[in-house]
């Protein structure tokens, strides 16, 4: 009887502990939002983290997209040779990176890769009471190391997508027209006539922005809300990348419910 | 790491970055098409549309020379009201004939302009006066098999006539 009291006490417990890590987390981005002038005044400080977040991720993105690009190539070309429709292959592959792959994919490398350093960077400083020593000299450390965090990755994101998608097509061209034989001219028609830049290519980057902000929010509040342990920091960074990659997935979902529904109907 | 060198790092990746949005906006999309000539508008009534789609593309001899902007039902004849927006570069005799066709058997559902001999242009605004609607496939197998049963059953081969 005491052993499922206590069960029942941990639940409601943990669903307590979950529900006002939410409500920390709120209170975190609103914080965040309001030093954000002092993050964009003192610009340095945020070309530094878009130096972190997205210069040091270029090389992974560009290559990951070209060769989702050139395998979107050879199994699409596989299965629409099948049903004569060969020539589409670029408004396939054009339109499953706009609109899908870049942002899913480069937001997914984007946590790996810089959204675990964040975290890790500023659970460093909290176990090494960098943070603690700020606040005493006065300086927020909101403002100084949090806010830049964050508007750097929310920067680096769209145009890290942008490029992934573009490295892609370059992929799918390299492997459809240089390798197979696709006619060059249909390739790149096909391509033009099927995508619009509204709602198809502006809807990839509003979603690329949104990832951005999700997967930097994550970031920042694990690394400031992780336990000051060595183990604290790498569950921290854990959570990152878990908890950023299905924020991902998820927000795709909803976004694509609104942005695509019902389109093909015009 | 000096702070030049991380600016001119940041300034090579916003770069590229927005190289990348403007090859996507206009080497994969088609923002630098129709939409931004000047153009003007036609509108055209038919019994029945089939599947036509908005931005369908509007042809002149296999030219594209428009698309199509708006579709909708005129509720006093019950016709479909197809608005479409024409390159300006083009314009149209008054006899124009606008027939809904189909690329292939499966393929997209564009309309066709077929220019006439008449002098005066239709102007801005104005109504394509002949129409063709489209052929809808099921309404011809039906009436083919309507034919085939009517005419009786064909005469049994190697018979004598």
């Amino acid at each position: 009887m005491t052993s499922l009291a206590s069960g029942v006490r941990r639940i409601g417990a943990g669903t307590l502990r979950a529900i006002s890590r939410v409500g920390f987390a709120t209170r975190f981005f609103l914080a965040v939002l309001r030093h954000t002038p002092s993050a964009l005044r003192r610009l340095q400080l945020t070309a530094r983290e878009i130096y972190f977040a997205g210069v040091l991720s270029l090389v992974v993105i560009m290559v990951s997209g070209l060769f989702v690009g050139m395998v979107l190539g050879l199994q699409g070309y596989d299965v629409l040779v099948k049903y004569g429709a060969g020539d589409s292959l670029g408004i396939f592959v054009g339109l499953s990176l706009v609109r899908e792959l870049g942002p899913v994919v480069a937001g997914l490398l984007f946590a790996s890769r810089a959204g675990s350093a964040v975290t890790a960077e500023i659970g460093l400083m909290k176990t090494t009471e960098q943070l603690s020593a700020m606040e005493m000299m006065a300086v927020d450390p909101l403002a100084r190391i949090v806010a830049p965090r964050f508007w750097g990755g929310v920067i680096s994101m769209p145009l890290l997508a942008a490029l992934f998608s573009a490295m892609g097509v370059f992929g799918a061209y390299l492997v459809g027209v240089r390798l197979i034989g696709v006619d060059n001219g249909t390739f790149w028609g096909n391509m033009q006539a099927g995508i619009d830049f509204w709602p198809d290519v502006t809807n990839g980057i509003v979603k690329s922005i949104v990832f951005g902000m999700a997967v930097s929010l994550i970031a920042v509040f694990e690394g400031y809300d992780a336990h000051p342990t060595a183990e604290g920091v790498s569950a921290a960074t854990t959570r990152t990348v878990v908890g950023g990659s299905l924020a991902i997935l998820a927000l795709d979902f909803v976004l694509t419910v609104f942005m695509f529904r019902g389109l093909g109907n015009g | 790491m000096k702070r030049a060198t991380i600016d001119l790092w940041v300034g090579i990746f916003v770069t590229m970055g927005f190289a990348a949005i403007v090859f996507l906006a206009l080497k994969v999309g088609n923002l630098a098409t129709l939409e931004t000539r000047p153009s003007y508008h036609l509108d055209a009534a038919f019994d029945n549309i089939g599947g036509l789609k908005l931005r369908a593309p509007v042809k002149a001899a296999g030219v594209i020379v428009g698309r199509v902007e708006s579709v909708r039902l005129d509720p006093k004849t019950y016709e479909a009201v197809v608005s479409l927006r024409m390159d300006n570069g083009y314009q149209f005799s008054k006899d124009t004939i606008a027939s809904i066709l189909t690329s292939g058997l499966l393929g997209e559902v564009y309309i066709g302009l077929e220019a006439g001999g008449d002098l005066a242009m239709i102007p801005d605004g104005g109504r394509i006066a002949k129409t063709q609607s489209a052929v809808v496939l099921e309404k011809l197998i039906s009436q083919f098999l309507f034919d085939k049963a009517t005419s009786g059953p064909p005469p049994a081969p190697g018979a004598p006539k």
